[in-house]
């Protein structure tokens, strides 16, 4: 450790730290722009001069280590005289324009101008003007004259975000921040760049001039999207949403949250907001009062579950709803006497269902991975599906750790790899088997029977390289090996890699709520049927909660045929949908995330509870409220709740800060793997979720709409398989699964296996399409 | 290039004919000496560097700094380092690199080599200013011949010495004299430079320790090590060894360079230039490249070119360019014109500079043009002060010290344009000191 | 985008740096861009970021940041004259005001024939030989008094 005092305080640091980093730990603050803990150090902002004893001149806080018996001075005369001296060079160029700047009230330039600044400037000469800079829909790049050029965005893109979207052009006082040719902004991190600028050069896009910082109450609340747990702090004005930032948590989301997290809110305000209660009435739907709307619902259940049998009625529910809905959906269920829920919506293979030791999960802390020494990633659209865990992915590549991707696209993670390995879906057990293998005979063990005629290439010998070395290390399976008609074989191949290698095995799973569905008992009990089962096999009855199996169902062309027989289909959710006015008897509106109090159970199995932070739109009522008066009605025991509280403690001890006891293990006898598949020349489908289209919020949010990742689907080939079948890209082809066909842009891709198309699912333009991974069939249109 | 009476060029004898440049030339001139004697009796490397400190050679792109102790910074332990040298001569008054370049490459190609395996590199680049694109070419010529001939690539002379040397074409960015932003240029980035520490020696090139020379430095290195360091040590004077290139530019009748001993006085080197142009007075000179403090006639007379005469009369010897101005010189004027250029030649990185430097040349371009105010001077001086010592580089304050020195010495001057709104020296005065269209030399 | 001619030379800059260092080719490579195309439009520059794998807007600052890059069309024969201090007091303000009158043009702007382009240089470390301009960034051309302009721009026509 390191002696330093500053302005006479002393202490010690540990070696390698800075002036800044000390006078952070001593309580002392050091005003700075430039500086940001989670970015590189560049050290040109200048605010940071501090005087240290023996030093002739001021010297950055930022970016001077700290020496042994170092004496620094944050406020002597010295310092104070450097730091007005840089701020005065700040201001002088920067617009006057506070009272209609969107950083009025949290600016830091402002706040340091107010603390240090004259009352008036020495600066007689012309001001310079930057022009506005195009930067897409999300970031407002308006009034750049604002800018200092603190080059924070510049660093975040290339070392956050992992990719240089922004950076700083030409040099003196024309540098200027902007975009290669203004074309947009399109990381999916990129919000976090408005969050970083210090001043109004960068502003969000969807916020701007809705209102001043002031005027808005800052509540705590949780993303409902993927399952990292982001911690959120939404602010609101006249029970509106109108901003939504990260609210800094090291363990989960450090200070970064995704577009997604960030612009959703959005959709809170849609027109699609689903406001009133709503009921089928000579084939029409009408407004109701909840009274009229749950009496019907509940006569309905109640004389199907009579006459046909509680089995007849099915429930499906989302994993981005409370876990407190998810409890309730099933233990309605339940009450009722059928064991038909599930809340795994992509899954197509249940063949683990029964032979897993527990609920799957992360497998560590979040916090963990960036100091894993290798891990590799099966089966994942990684940065689309998870942007911060590919954010903590990427910062252990930058560590120097080792990543590895087992995939069935080239989609770049923005990440260095040690290997990779991209293949067709029906390959993605083989290629991990090929792991396996290589590991097992790296390791000199016996190779685990069933992988016998496997051939491990180069890059699978490299992966399993990287995983038998010494230290930390760890296997993810992602949302496609989840998703995939072989996912229990993977899990158990997963398993097996993790038994050979020391690696620890983990779910980076879908949904904000995907642990906390399955601790909630959201899952088929008994003989009850699962999310495939109950739609393969029609029933009357169906209960929807939160999901559009428009969407968001394995086979959504499947679900909403069995959804269309039925003579019943309650519909709870915050929207309304098309395809819900079609198959609809019965509409709940619900009160959606930030309106209202619930848990959600992250991947590392992290319990976080949540207030509602405004009150819910027009009639819409919070699910926990909604299921308890249901259940009411229909007179089922136990649903006497006064609080969602109450409904959490009936499944999640009280207190418990993690959910204990999650188990990843598996007793799934391998499958024996042949040397190759047998290929019959047909095309597989890939479908990924765009990340824009995952759930019913993000879909609905107006500005992520506009952005490149919300692009219609197209239809991807390898160039290869385009020449194979004729098909000229660029151009309209026709593709069909099953009765479902979609016109669409056959697009040259070369990170697309051959043999393969890469069709998205989630939107409405695919809707009609199959299974995710199935077999499809492409022609010119 | 001229000599007069007793003084001994080292550098640039044989300099005369077009054909100067060549290997063969040079290898008659006893090149590529130094280098041999050093393979061929394997000198140990660390000799190599006792030798140049021994010398007395300092650094000749500015900073003046012991050659031999900054190859000593170098860490002892093998892995990849990096020998740089800076041909990126674009400091206004500097103009010995080019001459170095044309008429001799090859000195600078054996200086690199014998750094390179005085500090174990096996790699170096020369970073060539953009706007000799010929000699960077030229440069590329003689490398060829060097390689050619066994002096640079694999195995040098037979033995296991290993440097390959490279030029890099610069683009127009004066910044990239700064040896930190003309690392940042090779890796292919801005020239912006880096804050230090962490210097070259440990963190340059590519993040490994780096050598980092001017082009001359590395070009007296083989004739130091073929005169041996003691004779090198005393053709200079004490704490200002050997001699040195001085670029002598604006009214003198012989513009050019003049290699003299540091130590000379400034007459001599003002008579070796042919004297003030015209016979006319001489006003002022800067002494040290555009970003020395001017010094008035009477002072800069009296000094001797080297580091402590002129360090002691107010200014610095910096690259040892030599801008010399007669009494038809508006110093307002001269002022502008360099503010402007360092503002425009600002990275834009850190603040006080990119900010600054504009603000210097608007408030000296509005007194040149007659809108000077009576606090104009006090804020240039204040923001002078606002600049140096607080930039990310040594460019601030490149910037901040001609407005110092020019203030400091003719602060009548620049009143006089600000009380009476035009100039001290008569417009007809100044226009009668051109010589573009009189071209009588 | 580019002839094979100047892919070749932008193969032989990355020759040049160690392997994995392609990138400080970037300035050779846009020059080459340059001096083929006659200026750098956007997609040249996009196309040397790919050729080097590294980011367009990291090229763009390079092409940006270094003044002998011209981001938009100049004349065929760029003249660029440096007026910096020593040239200025040795009849560098007057060429170019010389050859701003005999153009008929201003600084950075183009003859209507798009001949010439003139534009304003730094010190091109030649401040012995001024006054000193260079043509097309490659030709320099020192001790410019009048005739010596007339000569060069009755060579250039």
């Amino acid at each position: 450790m390191l002696d330093i005092e500053i302005d006479g305080k002393q202490l010690q640091v540990p070696p390698g730290s800075t002036v800044m980093e000390a006078a952070r730990a001593s309580g002392a603050y050091i005003p700075h722009f430039c500086y940001h803990k989670k970015l590189s150090i560049a050290a040109n902002c200048r605010m940071c001069l501090v005087q240290v004893e023996k030093a002739p001149k001021p010297l950055p806080a930022c970016a001077t280590p700290v020496a042994n018996g170092m004496k620094v001075f944050t406020h002597s005369a010295l310092a104070v005289a450097a730091q007005r001296g840089v701020l005065e060079f700040l201001l002088i160029n920067h617009p006057l324009d506070c009272p209609i700047c969107d950083q009025g009230g949290e600016c830091q330039l402002q706040d340091l101008a107010m603390g240090y600044g004259g009352t008036a400037s020495r600066f007689r000469e012309t001001k310079h003007v930057v022009l506005a800079k195009e930067a897409g829909p999300l970031i407002s790049m308006r009034e750049m004259s604002r800018c200092i050029h603190c080059t924070r965005c510049v660093r975040f893109g290339q070392e956050i975000a992992g990719v240089m979207e922004l950076g700083m052009a030409h040099r003196n006082v024309h540098s200027e921040i902007q975009t290669f040719l203004g074309r947009s902004v399109d990381s999916e991190l990129s919000g976090n760049m408005i969050d970083l600028c210090p001043v109004g050069a960068l502003t969000s896009r969807p916020f701007r001039y809705s209102a001043r910082s002031w005027e808005l109450s800052r509540r705590q609340s949780v993303s409902p999207h993927d399952s990292l747990g982001t911690n959120l702090t939404v602010q609101v004005k006249n029970d509106r949403v109108l901003r939504v930032l990260p609210r800094e948590n090291e363990e989960i989301n450090e200070c970064w949250i995704s577009d997604k997290d960030r612009f959703s809110y959005e959709a809170l305000n849609s027109p699609d907001r689903l406001e009133k209660p709503m009921i089928r009435v000579d084939g029409a739907l009408r407004e109701v009062e909840w009274n009229v709307a749950l009496d019907y619902v509940a006569h309905a259940l109640k004389d199907i579950a009579a006459n046909h049998g509680a089995e007849s009625i099915a429930a499906l529910a989302s994993p981005h709803s409370t876990a407190e809905e998810l409890y309730l959906t099933q233990k309605l269920m339940r009450g009722l006497g059928s064991g038909n829920v599930d809340c795994r919506l992509r899954r197509c293979d249940f063949s683990s269902d029964g032979r897993r030791a527990g609920t799957p999960w992360l497998g560590m802390r979040i916090s963990e991975i960036q100091d894993l020494n290798a891990a590799l990633v099966v089966g994942s659209f990684l940065r689309k599906d998870h942007p911060l865990f590919a954010q903590r992915l990427r910062q252990l590549a930058r560590k120097g750790g080792e990543l590895s991707l087992v995939s069935v696209t080239g989609d770049d993670p923005l990440i260095n790899l040690r290997a990779r390995i991209t293949v067709a879906p029906r390959d993605l057990v083989r290629a991990l088997a090929g792991v396996v293998k290589a590991a097992a005979e790296q390791k000199g063990v016996a190779v685990p029977a069933g992988l016998e005629a496997v051939e491990p290439c180069e890059q699978a010998r490299a992966v399993a390289a990287s995983l038998v070395q010494d230290g930390k290390k760890a296997i993810f399976l992602g949302n496609v090996a989840e998703q995939l008609d072989q996912a229990g074989q993977l899990h158990a191949l997963a398993a097996e890699l993790s038994r050979l290698t020391g690696a620890t095995l983990g779910f980076i799973l879908d949904a904000a709520n995907s642990v906390g569905g399955c601790v909630a008992g959201a899952l088929p009990a008994g003989d009850g049927l699962n999310a495939r089962e109950m739609f393969a096999r029609p029933r009357k009855a169906y209960l929807l909660m939160g999901v559009e199996p428009e969407f968001d169902c394995a086979d959504p062309g499947e679900a909403v045929a069995a959804l269309g027989q039925a003579d019943l289909v309650v519909a709870m959710g915050s929207f309304m949908s098309r395809a819900a006015q079609d198959y609809a008897d019965a509409l709940l509106p619900l009160a959606a995330f930030t309106e209202t109090s619930g848990t959600y159970v992250s991947a590392e199995g992290r319990v976080q509870s949540v207030q509602g932070v405004c009150r819910p739109r027009g009639d819409a009522r919070p699910g926990w409220k909604v299921l308890r008066v249901l259940g009411n009605v229909l007179e089922l025991p136990g649903f006497g709740y006064e609080s969602s509280e109450a409904v959490r403690d009936e499944f999640i001890p009280a207190g418990a800060s993690f959910i204990e006891n999650l188990d990843n293990g598996i007793d799934l006898p391998l499958a024996p793997i042949s040397a190759a598949s047998d290929d019959d020349g047909g095309l597989t489908r890939i479908a990924d979720v765009p990340i824009h289209f995952a759930d019913p919020l993000a879909r609905r949010a107006a500005s992520l709409q506009k952005t490149r990742d919300a692009a219609p689907p197209a239809a991807f080939l390898h160039p290869e398989t385009l020449d194979r079948l004729g098909i000229a890209a660029e151009t309209r082809v026709r593709v069909r699964q099953g009765s479902g066909e979609a016109l669409l842009t056959a697009r040259a891709d070369a990170g697309v296996p051959p043999g393969c198309v890469r069709v998205a699912a989630a939107h409405a333009a695919t809707a009609s399409l199959g299974g995710m991974f199935g077999p499809i069939h492409v022609e010119r249109a | 290039m001229a000599v007069l009476g007793a003084i001994k060029p080292i550098l640039t004898v044989g300099w005369d004919g077009d054909a100067a440049w060549r290997l063969r030339d040079y290898v008659q001139r006893g090149g590529y000496r130094a280098l041999k004697r050093i393979i061929e009796e394997r000198i140990p490397a660390a000799q190599v560097i006792d030798e140049v400190k021994k010398s007395g050679l300092r650094g000749r792109g500015g900073a003046g700094f012991p050659t031999g102790l900054k190859w000593s910074f170098m860490p002892r332990d093998p892995g990849e380092k990096y020998i740089v040298c800076n041909t990126d001569e674009g400091e206004p008054g500097t103009f010995k690199d080019r001459d170095i370049l044309r008429c001799n490459p090859h000195s600078v190609i054996e200086g690199m080599v014998i750094a390179g395996y005085a500090v174990g590199a096996a790699r170096g680049y020369n970073y060539i200013h953009g706007e000799i694109w010929e000699l960077y070419q030229r440069f590329e010529e003689a490398l060829d011949e060097a390689r050619e001939a066994g002096f640079v690539g694999r195995n040098i002379l037979g033995s296991d010495f290993c440097f390959e040397l490279n030029a890099h074409h610069g683009y127009g960015a004066y910044v990239c004299g700064e040896e930190s932003g003309l690392l940042e240029s090779i890796e292919g980035k801005k020239g912006q430079p880096r804050f230090k520490p962490p210097f070259p020696a440990a963190v340059g090139l590519y993040g490994k320790p780096t050598t980092i020379n001017n082009t001359e430095t590395f070009s007296a290195v083989p004739f130091v090590l073929n005169m041996g360091p003691e004779a090198y040590l005393e053709a200079g004077k004490p704490n200002n060894a050997g001699t040195k290139l001085f670029p002598v530019s604006g009214h003198v009748n012989r513009p050019g360079n003049y290699e003299v001993p540091l130590g000379t006085p400034f007459p001599v080197l003002l008579e070796l230039a042919g004297g003030v142009r015209g016979g006319r007075k001489l006003k002022a000179c800067i002494p040290g490249g555009s970003s020395a403090p001017v010094l008035p006639a009477e002072v800069i007379m009296d000094c001797t070119m080297d580091y402590d005469s002129i360090g002691k009369a107010g200014s610095m010897m910096g690259s040892g360019a030599v801008i010399v101005m007669d009494e038809t010189t508006c110093m307002v004027r001269a002022l502008e014109r360099l503010s402007y250029f360092y503002h425009e030649e600002s990275c834009g990185q850190c603040t006080p500079c990119r900010e600054g430097t504009r603000w210097l040349y608007d408030i000296v371009h509005r007194i040149e043009h007659g809108a000077g105010r009576p606090e104009d001077l006090d804020l240039l001086g204040d923001l002078t002060k606002n600049i140096m010592g607080r930039t990310v580089c040594a460019l601030g304050d490149a910037a901040a010290m001609p407005v110092q020195g020019f203030l400091r010495h003719f602060r009548d001057e620049f009143l006089y344009h600000i009380e009476k709104g035009k100039c001290l020296v008569a417009p007809e005065v100044q226009r009668a000191g051109s010589t573009f269209f009189s071209a009588t030399v | 985008m580019l002839t094979t001619e100047s892919v070749q030379k932008i193969d032989r800059e990355i020759a040049k740096y160690p392997a994995g260092q392609q990138r400080s080719a970037v300035m050779a490579a846009l020059a080459i861009a340059q001096e083929e195309l006659g200026w750098l439009p956007g997609e040249a520059i996009e196309f040397v970021a790919n050729y080097l794998s590294m980011p367009p807007m990291a090229a763009y600052e390079v092409a940006t940041f270094y003044n002998m890059y011209d981001l938009a069309p100049v004349g065929k024969y760029k003249l660029t004259v440096c007026t910096n201090l020593p040239c200025m007091l040795s009849g560098g303000v007057d060429a170019a005001e010389y050859l701003q009158r005999k153009l008929g043009i201003g600084f950075n702007e183009t003859t209507p024939d798009g001949r010439f382009t003139l534009q304003e240089g730094e010190c091109m470390g030649a401040c012995g030989d001024a006054p000193v301009l260079l043509v097309n960034n490659r030709r320099m051309c020192c001790r410019m008094q009048p005739d010596e302009i007339d000569k060069l721009l009755e060579e250039l026509e």
